[in-house]
């Protein structure tokens, strides 16, 4: 396959369970690598980058939101959001990350952990991080999978809202077609294809 | 056979995963840990068996520190006995000018009576059975002495004032102990020789024995004989009376180090248990699916119950293995202390060995596991069912049954079981509110710490639990290692610091009354510096306010422990009495008053404050003492603290001038002596042949190096709970595993490199060993401090050693740590999009 998504582009990725959605996904954002052929990301062949390269080159650059959250069970709300910067060498992580919780209006509850937050404000944080390193590129896997519908619809519009404030990249897997008709490009896939 | 074959399959295919790895690991080191000092114990005790009837070289012997009375041997000749003589004293041997303090034994025909002597042409080398003892004019050192003079047969010693030629090496003797050697090496020579060496003199510290052998009924006549005729500082010991010393002696050695591996096992258990939770998290589906496709309950149990015991065979196969290397080690380590010839080990210890191996699993895994069994096929549908919770008591009794059991089948007494579960339970306790504190402070600061740090502190945080375990465990361990470093150095520079430059080196016994003013001189002229001298006689306390003092008080007690010496053990021995008109400034009256001019000749006596504690005398307390069969009665008039370092002439028991003046006895003194040379000293013996030279630094340096030898003896075996710790660590990495992979995951997509993550995976077990180092180091100094206390030693606190503690902790910590998660990190970042 061959397909090309252009900066402060908004394309959602639609098709049947197993056509390979997220397999396209992780190989756009360098977490795998294709057996053949190769991969641009922000100006750079991900195939000629080993396991390091391709991580700095996805702190500097890109931002992810995932179905289940993924947020490091670990650290606080603010830690997690300020993991982005930290990852890129920066010391001043603070102020941005608890500015970003206020954006999302989870200002109150930065200090507690990921357990102690409901699946929509997990969510909630984990768009401010993947938006507070300024990405080129914000991939985003199912994003409102996990959600009830009236969390899902808000969690979509902060999310676009975002996205239209950063003019940042937007690739998004979903089967969700409504929020597919948000994006301005739709690639279907079936049976690892695009069609 | 289903069970059998599956459980193999199982078990076969499940070891990739960790967890039975684990559990393997904790299982072996346990073991290790039991069967190393199990094997040792079992080879001391075996040979402790094998020659209780040796022991005493006779079926019964007779020892007195007077001359045998001739009645003794005429009733056991009367009897049917036979009989032998044996009379030992320690004096120093000489070869040229090389000398050595020795256990001099002079024998008669016939000796040992019960056993078999054993010489060879070399020392150290395999002997050969022999019937006869060293013809008059000769002598048999045994390898030891040979050693330390570097003598050969041919070769002539000098013993007191009579020069003996070595026919042969001794290698062997019935009565040298059974499995621990004695202080002193000994050398064998022919009773006939004894009067010529001139060291049997009126107050000499000799043993006499009468060696008797015959029939029980003959035995038991002839004590019946004794208990009427015996004089009092007779005393008849038989198999019955000797074997218990030994064994206790053994079986007090045995018990610390049995207390040591304990404490390597318990830990283990802990991380048994952890193993198998995670074991049992990652099985709940494979369970449910084995259900589903119609596996009953019975099954699963039958598959479970199977593994364990594969499990504890492989487990006992490999730590066995393990400990036979350890007690290897610990012979090495205690190379001097215990004979070379100990009989091979049983294979008890082995069995023991698997009986604990299922006694853990058992008790630390199997409720647990059984948890499995309760597993709902439903599962496969729905994630979220599990087994019913476990009932508190069903997983807690197993555990404590088995922790109840491996104790006191490892103590084999009630009451010190419970004593060592209590002040375990404490320490630990104590250990892990601690640690949990210091993990709680740790996370406190983690805000201002650098990425990798701060993600290390967020993970030790979040684990806390298992942190708290992990510190506890190697906290105990490195503990437990420091206090006993802390004591060797606190008992060696003690003896150095109570060796103050000036002090007399040298201590000068049975010099004859006739000859004390010539062997004063000849000191001085040696260039020595002599102290005072006082006459010394041997007596004995027969009765207390005219209660009569037992003196057949078992020996042994003292022996079989217990607190403080038993009334009487003092007073049923023979004692040496002084008098003096002065007293020294080493000598400090606590209560009572010094005799004057006007006392002398007065029935008083001064005690030193030990000998008043352990009888619990009072002033004015009539005691009435022998002396060569004369009894006399005395009140007591002092009591005195005696500064024994200062290694002056000093004695327990004191009487004014002009009551015991006319007594037999010699003289003894002590003497700053750096002799010109070696042939000095020997002159000087050979000038003066019945004075037993003893040299303090010598005697401290041998004691020191058996207190070395036991030291690391004990260390060795505490290295198992440092293993211990290693096991709890790999337990919790391995429960954590799938955790870890998935923060692993996400920190990679987020753009994480490697190092980042091997410098967090470092930061966090770095952070635990500093803790546990912390922990360990000041609970070594408190312990130290507190057993320097109660051992009278002076407590210095050891920064450099506090240091290193902390240091080797987090750097041994964090490595492992460190090690056992590196596999964790390959985990690839797509799996989060899984």
């Amino acid at each position: 396959m061959s397909c090309e998504i252009h900066a402060r582009e908004s394309v959602a990725i639609i098709g049947p369970s197993g056509a390979g959605k997220s397999t396209l996904l992780a190989l756009f954002a360098g977490l795998d690598l294709p057996t053949s052929g190769r991969v641009w990301l922000a100006g750079e062949d991900l195939t000629t980058l080993d396991e390091d390269g391709r991580a700095r080159l996805r702190a500097a650059r890109v931002g992810f939101v995932f179905q289940s959250f993924h947020l490091v069970p670990s650290l606080t709300a603010l830690e997690n959001v300020m993991l982005p910067l930290e990852l890129q060498g920066r010391r001043d992580a603070r102020p941005p990350a608890l500015e970003m919780l206020g954006r999302v209006g989870l200002g109150a509850r930065v200090d507690h952990y990921p357990r102690q937050l409901s699946g929509g404000e997990q969510q909630r944080v984990a768009m401010a991080r993947a938006s507070i390193g300024d990405p080129a590129v914000l991939f985003a896997d199912e994003p409102t999978g996990n959600l009830d519908t009236v969390t899902g619809a808000r969690i979509i519009d902060l999310f676009f809202e975002l996205n239209a404030a950063a003019q940042t990249t937007l690739v998004l897997v979903t089967h969700d077609t409504s929020l597919a008709a948000r994006c301005s490009r739709v690639l279907t896939m079936d049976a690892g294809a695009l069609v | 056979m289903a069970v059998l074959w599956m459980a193999v399959r199982l078990l076969r295919r499940e070891w990739r995963s960790g967890e039975l790895a684990v559990l393997l690991v904790s299982l072996s080191v346990a073991v290790a840990a039991l069967t190393g000092v199990g094997f040792l114990v079992d080879r001391i005790g075996r040979a402790v068996q094998a020659q209780a009837s040796e022991v005493l070289a006779a079926d019964a012997r007779v020892e007195t520190p007077e001359p045998l009375s001739p009645e003794l041997g005429a009733e056991a000749r009367t009897l049917g006995l036979q009989s032998a003589r044996l009379t030992t004293l320690i004096s120093v041997v000489f070869r040229g000018d090389a000398s050595q303090l020795a256990n001099v034994r002079a024998v008669s025909a016939g000796y040992p009576l019960r056993g078999r002597l054993k010489t060879a042409a070399q020392a150290f080398a395999v002997g050969e059975v022999t019937h006869e003892i060293p013809a008059a004019g000769y002598c048999w050192p045994d390898s030891r002495l040979a050693a330390a003079l570097g003598a050969v047969p041919g070769d002539t010693l000098t013993v007191g004032a009579r020069a003996l030629r070595i026919e042969r090496i001794l290698i062997a003797r019935p009565d040298q102990g059974s499995a621990f050697v004695e202080f002193a090496p000994a050398l064998l020579l022919n009773d006939a020789d004894l009067a010529a060496t001139q060291l049997v003199q009126p107050a000499s510290r000799m043993q006499y024995v009468l060696l008797l052998a015959g029939s029980a009924r003959a035995l038991g006549r002839y004590d019946e004989w004794f208990t009427a005729h015996a004089r009092p500082a007779e005393r008849l010991a038989r198999i019955a009376d000797a074997s218990p010393q030994i064994g206790d002696a053994a079986q007090r050695a045995s018990r610390f180090l049995s207390l040591a591996s304990l404490v390597a096992l318990l830990l283990c258990a802990v991380a048994v248990a952890m193993s198998a939770r995670g074991y049992v998290a990652r099985h709940l589906d494979v369970v449910a699916l084995m259900k589903t496709l119609g596996a009953a309950r019975r099954f699963v149990l039958g598959v479970t119950l199977v593994q364990m015991l594969m499990l504890s065979v492989l487990a006992t196969i490999l730590g066995s293995a393990a400990g036979w290397l350890t007690q290897s080690w610990l012979l090495r380590a205690l190379a001097g202390l215990l004979r070379t010839d100990l009989p091979p080990a049983s294979a008890w210890p082995v069995l023991a060995g698997l009986v604990v191996a299922i006694a853990m699993l058992a008790g630390f895994a199997l409720p647990t596991l059984l948890q499995l069994t309760r597993v709902p096929a439903l599962r496969v549908l729905r994630r979220d069912a599990g087994p019913p919770p476990a009932r508190l008591w069903l997983s807690l009794a197993p555990a404590a049954a088995a922790i109840a059991g491996v104790i006191y089948g490892t103590l084999g007494e009630w009451r010190f079981s419970l004593w060592f579960v209590a002040a375990l339970a404490a320490a630990l306790l104590c250990l892990a509110l601690s640690g949990a504190l210091l993990v709680a402070l740790a996370g406190r600061v983690r805000g201002s710490a650098s990425l990798p740090l701060r993600h290390g502190l967020a993970n030790l945080s979040r684990r806390r639990a298992a942190a708290v375990a992990q510190i506890v465990a190697f906290g105990l361990g490195v503990m437990l290692l420091l206090v006993l470093a802390i004591l060797r150095r606190d008992l060696v520079n003690d003896w150095r610091a109570s060796l103050p430059q000036g002090a007399p080196n040298y201590f000068f016994v049975n010099i004859p009354t006739a000859q004390k003013e010539d062997f004063r001189n000849a000191l001085l002229a040696a260039g020595a510096q002599p102290e005072r001298m006082l006459p010394m006689v041997r007596g004995r306390l027969v009765a207390i306010n005219g209660e009569k003092v037992n003196p057949r008080l078992p020996r042994p007690t003292m022996l079989r422990g217990g607190r403080g010496r038993p009334r009487g053990d003092l007073a049923d021995r023979e004692q040496n009495l002084t008098w003096a008109a002065e007293l020294g400034d080493d000598n400090h009256i606590i209560a009572g008053r010094w005799w004057g001019p006007a006392d002398s000749g007065k029935p008083l006596v001064s005690l030193a404050s030990e000998f008043q504690e352990s009888l619990d005398l009072k002033l004015g307390d009539r005691l009435r003492f022998d002396v060569a069969g004369e009894q006399f009665d005395v009140s007591v008039a002092s009591f005195r603290k005696v500064k024994w370092d200062s290694f002056r002439p000093n004695f327990f028991i004191m009487f004014p001038p002009g009551l015991l003046d006319g007594t037999a006895g010699s003289y003894m003194t002590s003497a700053l002596f750096q002799p010109r040379s070696a042939g000095a000293l020997a002159a000087l013996v050979r000038r003066f042949p019945s004075v037993s030279i003893f040299n303090i630094g010598d005697l401290l340096a041998q004691v020191r190096s058996v207190i070395d030898k036991a030291v690391t003896a004990v260390q060795s075996v505490f290295i198992f709970t440092l293993f211990a710790g290693l096991t709890v660590l790999l337990a919790a990495v391995q429960a954590s595993r799938d955790e870890r992979r998935y923060e692993t995951a996400i920190l990679r997509v987020l753009g994480a490199g490697r190092a980042m993550l091997l410098r967090s995976s470092f930061a966090e077990f770095a952070v635990m060993g500093l803790l546990a180092g912390l922990l360990a180091a000041c609970g070594a100094a408190l312990g130290g401090y507190l057993l320097a206390r109660q051992l009278d030693l002076h407590y210095r606190f050891d920064g450099l050693m506090w240091s290193a503690g902390v240091l080797c902790t987090t750097l041994l910590v964090g490595a492992s740590g460190w090690l056992a998660t590196r596999p964790v990190l390959n985990h690839p970042p797509r799996t989060v999009l899984d």
